[in-house]
């Protein structure tokens, strides 16, 4: 159970990668599978050819961040549709993560990288059978509270402003001076950036990287950010970004117990996952289900509409909060206070 | 202060649907001048704006502003010196963004993205001061999201976002044409007010006649891509409603004219 927790931890770091692109720029990031990959494959050959492990993981890092500029760069430079451009990178990204992961000394192609027998930044814990224990949770924990609170003093800087306005109304930051390609490229590696060290983190986690690490990645993080978001609201960005680091826990914890269920077996995960994510999105659409989170947690406030997500074809779009809560807000209180 | 030689565009050329939306249009605007532009719909105000703000690129011609050629210059980086305000309530304001946010962005306009804080507390009280002028009672939701506020309010805002940091050239496109007359009239308002506040130099489309003559010190009209008329302060003063009225009339017979020539 605490090992689920330290893996839903590490989630959490994909999953506000996955927050960044999808709720705050509003771009349909699937680089993600690709991205994730190309963290645990570069990080687990880098180890295997005897880099330290912290060295290792920013490298990790490092090539998600250019699995998310590639996304950038055909999207802004060449026109292409996000959705298509990452689609296009996730399929690039097989064959270069093939490639990666056949970088070894010993020169052999591979599909998979183990890391058993090697140090890794989790070798102390493993040493001291402390994986999967409350000290693991803690320190796992607080690496990640580190990086939400980067996410979040990021989002609040000047620059960070000029990101969230991009999301919200690209024309409007054109005539504010606010180079949108730039904003978009660069929130696009810090997000792949994030899913990098995600796998990077997980493959020393798990102790090994193989090609297919990364399919449905991209599920289980938006499954954790719309969870997270359902319950925590998005008021607040610090809230917001609790919210998605408690989603991905709790995700992964729902599993784990799903997988105690006899018939259940680890391949069905993906069908699992997909599942959660119709289910969130269907909950969060429903008014009563709305109302019931709203009245469950205390962080949302009844009459903070704007979370509430609308029966719209996107619900990743954040414009559409906000229409439904103009009309729910206007609706509801016809004087407006103020306006002479 | 802004200085157009020979702008042309044509929208689709060559194709069968080709519309020429400005042809060989010169203008030349004083520092401090504040012109209203009027002309039926289609005859072209909205595609010049969008080409002085860079928005649209040009076919021909330059597009000088303070004397610098800005014809290349993409809409980001003209917008340190020309600031916008949009008809649609929506166009000018980022929904999801708090009050003080939108105007933190409108406040760095053109200027470097640092990683510096958005917001202090200094910002915050000037932003609380900048938004009581609007007599809207702004300054007291400044946490409040944008996307709740009513269109009136979010055009004060976008104006009082377009104007506070003193642009070099104000444009507005038809920024009260989305809302009730009440509203309309305190937009024109405020309007009036930071234009003379700031010493603005502004470009105003309307098509309410009145506000046309009512507003700023010269007049152009314009038609089927051509600026057709221009009054000076002189002649604006003595206009009336009704002269312009004659005008337009004008316009739509040689408009049935040359129809019928070609
Ligand atoms: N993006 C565009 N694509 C194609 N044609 C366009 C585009 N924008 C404007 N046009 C055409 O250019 C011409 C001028 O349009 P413009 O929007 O400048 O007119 P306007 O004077 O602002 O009219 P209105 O009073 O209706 O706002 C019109 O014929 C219009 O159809
Ligand atoms: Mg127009």
């Amino acid at each position: 159970m605490l090992g689920a927790v330290d893996q839903g931890l590490i989630i959490a770091l994909l999953a506000l990668g996955v927050f960044l692109t999808f709720r705050i720029l509003n771009f349909a990031d699937l680089t993600v599978d690709g991205s994730f990959t190309a963290g645990t494959a570069t990080t687990a050959i880098f180890i295997f050819n005897g880099v330290p492990p912290l060295t290792a993981t920013v490298a990790g890092m490092i090539a998600g961040a250019l699995a998310g500029l590639m996304t950038g760069v055909l999207h802004t430079k060449f026109h292409i549709d996000p959705l298509l451009a990452s689609i296009l990178v996730m399929l690039a990204m097989y064959t270069i993560n093939t490639r990666i992961m056949s970088l070894g000394h010993d020169g052999l192609e591979r599909t998979n990288v183990g890391l058993l027998s090697q140090t890794t930044i989790f070798t102390g814990l493993v040493e001291n059978r402390l994986r999967g224990s409350w000290v693991s949770v803690t320190l796992i924990g607080a690496g990640v509270v580190i990086v939400a609170l980067v996410v979040v003093w990021f989002l609040n800087t000047k620059f960070g402003f000029a990101v969230m306005t991009t999301g919200d109304n690209p024309g409007m930051a054109a005539a504010m001076g606010i180079n949108t390609t730039r904003t978009k490229i660069i929130t696009l590696m810090v997000s792949n950036g994030l899913v990098g060290l995600c796998g990077a983190v997980t493959a020393q986690y798990v102790g090994s990287s193989f090609i297919e690490d990364g399919r449905g990645m991209i599920l289980i993080g938006l499954a954790s950010v719309i969870l997270g978001n359902a319950i925590f609201g998005t008021r607040y960005l610090w809230l917001a970004a609790i919210g998605v680091v408690v989603g991905a826990v709790l995700y992964r914890v729902a599993i784990f117990w799903a997988l105690k269920w006899e018939f259940i077996k680890n391949s069905d995960m993906k069908l699992m996952s997909a599942v959660l994510v119709v289910i969130a999105l269907v909950v969060s659409q429903s008014k009563g289900a709305n109302a019931l989170v709203t009245r469950l947690s205390p962080w949302r406030r009844r009459s903070d509409v704007p979370e509430q997500m609308s029966v719209v074809p996107n619900p990743f779009s954040p414009m559409a909060e906000v229409d439904a809560a103009h009309a729910a807000a206007t609706a509801s209180q016809p004087s407006k206070k103020g306006t002479s | 202060m802004l200085t157009l030689t020979g702008v042309s565009k044509t929208f689709y050329p060559g194709t069968a649907n080709e519309r020429v939306a400005l042809h060989d249009v010169d203008l030349e605007l004083a520092t401090g001048d504040f012109v209203t532009v009027i002309g039926s719909n289609g005859a072209g105000k909205s595609t010049l704006l969008n080409i002085i703000g860079g928005s649209l690129p040009v076919d021909q011609g330059t597009v000088l502003i303070g004397g610098k050629d800005v014809t290349r210059l993409p809409a980001h980086r003209r917008a340190a010196r020309v600031a916008r305000v949009f008809q649609d309530p929506q166009a000018g304001t980022a929904p999801h963004l708090t009050i003080e946010q939108n105007l933190a962005v409108a406040l760095n306009r053109g200027r470097r993205l640092t990683l510096g804080r958005g917001l202090t507390r200094a910002r915050r009280a000037s932003f609380a001061e900048h938004l009581a002028t609007l007599e809207q009672g702004l300054e007291n939701r400044m946490n409040h999201r944008v996307g709740l506020l009513s269109g009136g309010q979010r055009q004060a805002l976008s104006l009082l976002m377009a104007t506070f940091t003193r642009p070099d050239l104000l444009l507005l496109d038809e920024h009260t044409a989305a809302l009730d007359p009440e509203r309309a009239e305190l937009v024109l308002r405020l309007t009036a007010q930071m234009i003379d506040e700031h010493r603005l130099t502004a470009l105003m489309v309307t098509h309410n006649m009145e506000h046309a003559l009512r507003m700023g010190n010269r007049l152009i009209m314009m038609h089927e891509g051509q600026i057709v008329s221009s009054l000076t302060p002189e002649e604006k003063a003595q206009a009336e409603v009704s002269d312009l009225l004659d005008w337009f009339s004008q316009k739509k017979g040689g408009l049935s004219d040359r129809t019928l020539l070609t």
